[in-house]
């Protein structure tokens, strides 16, 4: 079973923010260490900045998981030009956005479970998701 | 508009990061820091993040450029306060300073920071 998620939309740097309050409250809620807790909402901060960059802007999901584990799942969704190249886009130091290029590579490595589903022009999911 | 203050203190700087901060803040503590190094003649920049629980890239990397301008301009950078939590997270995120001098409080910073400052010239 899973609690009804919180929608969360991202047009600004403001959402930015306020996607982390909602991940750290979360993740508070859900028990994650404090070591987890910053874990999630540093991942959440890069793949919310990537939605509202690369992505024109979107959504973000958070949605507390029951099965088969205690869980803490993280959903972007945008409707911009996408990832042609998605493994690409994973390489650390791979950026069209003038940033580091850590943001897509650098917040897999902070969650468990990470995938990528891009049809460019007409959905980019990014779905990010750490388990207790 | 939004901004860190910035102390002077003597020939330093002080500033105390106490909100989280959008990426237009980041960017404007750069734009700032830079500008009072060089108006005050400042020779080192302390940056307390004791308060910041998550830094990530983006933030890392202004932290890291402040530095890095700072030398260019002559000034050292010592940013201190770093939570442990924030310290694992940045180096699985991938990020890494170069320049960057850490310290664990604002006393022990602002020791070092003299100290160097101060220290013997050849």
């Amino acid at each position: 079973m899973t609690a009804t998620p919180d929608t969360l939309p991202i047009h600004s740097e403001d959402d930015v923010v306020r996607v982390r309050h909602a991940v750290r409250r979360a993740a508070v809620e859900l028990g994650f260490s404090l070591v987890d807790q910053t874990k999630l909402v540093t991942a959440a901060s890069e793949l919310a900045r990537n939605t509202l960059i690369h992505g024109g802007g979107g959504e973000a999901r958070v949605e507390r998981l029951d099965t088969p584990r205690r869980g803490l799942r993280l959903v972007f969704e945008d409707r911009g030009p996408g990832i042609p190249d998605v493994e690409r886009a994973f390489q650390d130091g791979f950026t069209t956005g003038g940033g580091l290029g850590l943001g897509l590579g650098g917040s897999r490595r902070l969650v468990n479970d990470f995938s990528v589903e891009s049809t460019p022009g007409v959905l980019t999911r990014v779905t990010a998701t750490k388990w207790k | 508009m939004e901004r860190i203050p910035i102390l002077k203190l003597g020939d330093l700087l002080l500033v105390t990061i106490q909100v989280d901060m959008h990426d237009r803040l980041a960017l404007t503590l750069q734009d700032d820091l830079t500008t009072a190094i060089v108006a005050h003649g400042a020779r080192g920049v302390l940056i307390d993040i004791s308060a910041l629980d998550v830094v990530d890239s983006f933030i890392g990397r202004v932290l890291g450029n402040i530095a890095s301008m700072s030398r260019l301009l002559s000034a050292e950078t010592m940013i201190v306060g770093m939570q442990p939590a924030v310290a694992i997270t940045l180096v699985e995120l991938g990020v890494t300073w170069r320049h960057v001098r850490t310290a664990l409080n604002v006393e022990q910073g602002m020791r070092r920071l003299r100290a160097s400052l101060d220290g013997p010239r050849a």
